[in-house]
């Protein structure tokens, strides 16, 4: 069997969840003795050219250019899997879907004419077929090596869709909003993170988006009870995640 | 005539050569990174969500945005930092100095020095440098993900201090992986000592942050090497934004004209403050008291990786638990600046809040668009003089040129891709 090739890509993003796939430290040289890195612009000047056998994909897309190239990754990945909150759910630059985005233009360029772009920021999935979805803002390292080792040996990725709660009581951390009060999304949002908030005594800000059938509805009324506001509560939805949360939020009304 | 992706940069950006008549007519460097509109959308939230919202404006250098954020707002709001409070920042700080150091030296721009097209060719042949490389990485991440909670966007940091602050038994086990890392450190300067350097001087201004009691990195004033001196506070009367058509990140203009920030600024103007220890290091790996050579700017940063895994040694050896996580921080009106030094140089923030703690407007200056006139400057030079090259050599030694700045586009806007034009 040839060794299997894998691409990294990025669109509108902060480099942060491909940066993970370098924070494996103790990973990263045996992977490469796994792989074939062919298309990895961050971190190789050699590039070649695809088929590539898994593609992982970060960020959003927010212009025309964008929208065409990510046409032709999916045409030459086996697998594309996309990394991160900008590339699953449209990432924070996805406030502008709520906004007026020629007005965001020019409230930081002087000259917006120059300046190319979409009203929108989307998830890939919402232009190309997605293989696989991983959350978070950013992805967890050893949630990246559990799928691309599961995608490079052809197995479905084992990773939980339950709610940042579970992790957090397996790690028997103290709740932080039964015992002290303190706001938390940890009952709505996607597990994956390992309840990293809780454990430095934080309510979760859902970086990881909303679980799947996520009870928001449910939440609203504990969180007001920890003294949030409803401009708080719309605010600390409307963040990584805003488009996600957007949706599941409509789902509930629905 | 397009030659080939610039790649080993945070982000994606273009360079583009016009050459006629065997003059260089215009260098220009495209920032094709899509705008995201962090600015815009700042307006109306909380002055409590800047930390975390602006540390998705870069991946590497989240803690450099969440400082600067955490720096204006709390001028804005006319509060202090317990003194142990500021030192924890400064230690977290530190990880990210290493981290990101390290991540550039060895995986971006140590292959250039020797060859390679990255860092896991470089590992076929000398697999001991590289390892040694990714543990000193861990190192900085190692003090990320204790104090911040992850090594990408850090989840301990607030206005005001920090959430949580760690007991002193949980920071033991850090300083025996950092007194290892400190060796892997003064090894990396004497390995990158070793690299065949260009003889190039740059005579841009140097800006750096200063601080009169040790080597900026957490806060300072403003010092040039013009002579020039102000406070964070008088940041937009000396510093100017342009935009210019070839780039969705804006152009900085000190007092009208081009300048740098980042290691060579910072090693230029504190040398003297390093330690003994980063001093000797520097010296023997041929550093003066001054750099002015993009191309041993690998060697700065590995003399302040020296620097930043000490400092990290030294607090935590002095470490008391706080007595509160964070200063309690009442909203106001009011304008704040706040500055630090991302890896890459001065990262400035600005934030207009209201009674109610929401912002009123932000603005904000990353390294890279402070230094992208400075690195179109240089590579109109290089170009100049290396005209005789084939399309190849030149746009390596032009990518090789990019990377010296270490140039995250992510921060100031993305995608190099070269074109050389001659006509």
């Amino acid at each position: 069997m040839s060794t299997p090739t894998l691409a990294v890509w990025k669109f509108a993003s902060c480099d942060g969840c491909q940066l993970t796939l370098l924070d494996c430290e103790d990973e990263l040289l045996s992977l490469a003795g796994q792989v074939r890195i062919a298309h990895f612009l961050e971190a190789s000047s050699a590039v070649q050219p695809g088929p590539y056998d898994v593609s992982l994909v970060e960020g959003s897309i927010t212009t025309s250019g964008d929208a065409e190239r990510i046409r032709h990754i999916r045409a030459e990945s086996g697998k594309l899997v996309t990394i991160g909150a900008c590339a699953t759910a449209g990432g924070i630059q996805a406030l502008r879907n709520f906004g007026d985005v020629a007005e965001y233009a020019s409230i930081v360029y002087a000259s917006p004419q120059y300046i190319d772009t979409l009203a929108t920021s989307t998830p890939i999935s919402a232009h190309v077929p997605v293989d696989f979805e991983l959350r978070g803002c950013p992805i967890d390292r050893r949630q990246l090596l559990e799928v691309l080792t599961a995608f490079l040996v052809g197995r479905k990725p084992d990773i939980p869709d339950t709610s940042v709660c579970t992790e957090c009581k397996r790690r028997g951390l103290t709740c932080v909003m039964v015992a002290d009060g303190t706001p938390c999304l940890g009952p709505v949002t996607h597990a994956g993170c390992g309840a990293l908030c809780p454990a430095q005594s934080r309510g979760c800000y859902g970086c990881f988006g909303p679980m799947s059938g996520a009870n928001i509805p449910a939440l609203l009324p504990q969180l007001r009870s920890c003294g949030m506001r409803e401009d708080d509560i719309n605010r600390i939805f409307a963040t990584f995640n805003v488009a996600a949360f957007s949706d599941e939020a409509e789902k509930d009304q629905g | 005539m397009t030659v080939s992706l610039l790649a080993r940069v945070e982000g994606e950006g273009a360079l583009r050569v016009r050459i006629t008549d065997g003059q260089v007519e215009r260098a220009e460097l495209n920032i094709y990174e899509p705008p995201r509109f962090f600015e815009a959308f700042l307006r109306g939230r909380g002055y409590a969500e800047a930390p975390d919202i602006t540390a998705r404006i870069c991946g590497i250098c989240p803690v450099a945005y969440q400082t600067s954020a955490c720096n204006a707002i709390e001028q804005a709001c006319g509060i202090t930092l317990d003194q142990p409070l500021t030192v924890l920042r400064r230690l977290l700080y530190c990880g990210e100095w290493i981290s990101s150091h390290t991540l550039h030296i060895y995986l971006l721009h140590a292959p250039d020095f020797l060859g390679y097209p990255d860092a896991i060719a470089l590992a076929h042949d000398h697999r001991d440098i590289v390892e040694r490389g990714l543990a000193l990485k861990k190192a900085g991440n190692a003090i990320l993900e204790l104090i911040g909670g992850r090594a990408i966007h850090p989840v301990n940091v607030r206005v005001g201090g920090f959430y949580r602050a760690p007991t002193r038994s949980e920071l033991a086990p850090l300083a025996e992986q950092l007194t290892a890392a400190l060796a892997y450190a003064q090894d990396t300067v004497r390995w990158v000592a070793t690299f065949e350097f260009p003889d190039v001087e740059l005579d841009h201004v140097l800006m750096a942050a200063h601080h009169e009691d040790q080597y900026a990195i957490e806060d300072g004033d403003i010092s040039c090497t013009n002579g020039v001196a102000f406070s964070p506070a008088e940041f937009p009367q000396h510093v100017v934004e342009q935009h210019v058509p070839h780039s969705t990140a804006l152009h900085a203009r000190l007092d009208g004209r081009k300048y740098l920030t980042g290691p060579l600024a910072r090693y230029t103007l504190n040398s003297t403050q390093l330690s003994p220890l980063a001093r000797r290091s520097a010296q023997e790996a041929g550093l003066g008291p001054t750099c002015r050579n993009p191309f041993r700017s690998i060697v700065v940063r590995a003399v302040e990786t020296v620097y930043a895994v000490e400092e990290a040694l030294r607090i935590i050896k002095n470490y008391q638990r706080p007595d509160r996580p964070s200063v309690p921080v009442p909203s106001r009106s009011g304008i704040g600046h706040g500055l630090s030094e991302a890896p890459r140089g001065l990262l400035y923030h600005r934030y207009e809040l209201d009674a109610d703690g929401l912002i009123r407007s932000a603005s904000i200056v990353p390294p890279t668009s402070q230094n992208q006139a400075a690195i179109e400057d240089d590579l109109r030079e290089v170009v100049a003089a290396n005209l005789a090259l084939d399309d190849p050599d030149l746009t390596t030694l032009c990518e090789r040129t990019i990377r010296n700045y270490d140039p995250c586009i992510s921060c100031a806007a993305h995608f190099l891709d070269l074109t050389l034009e001659r006509q």
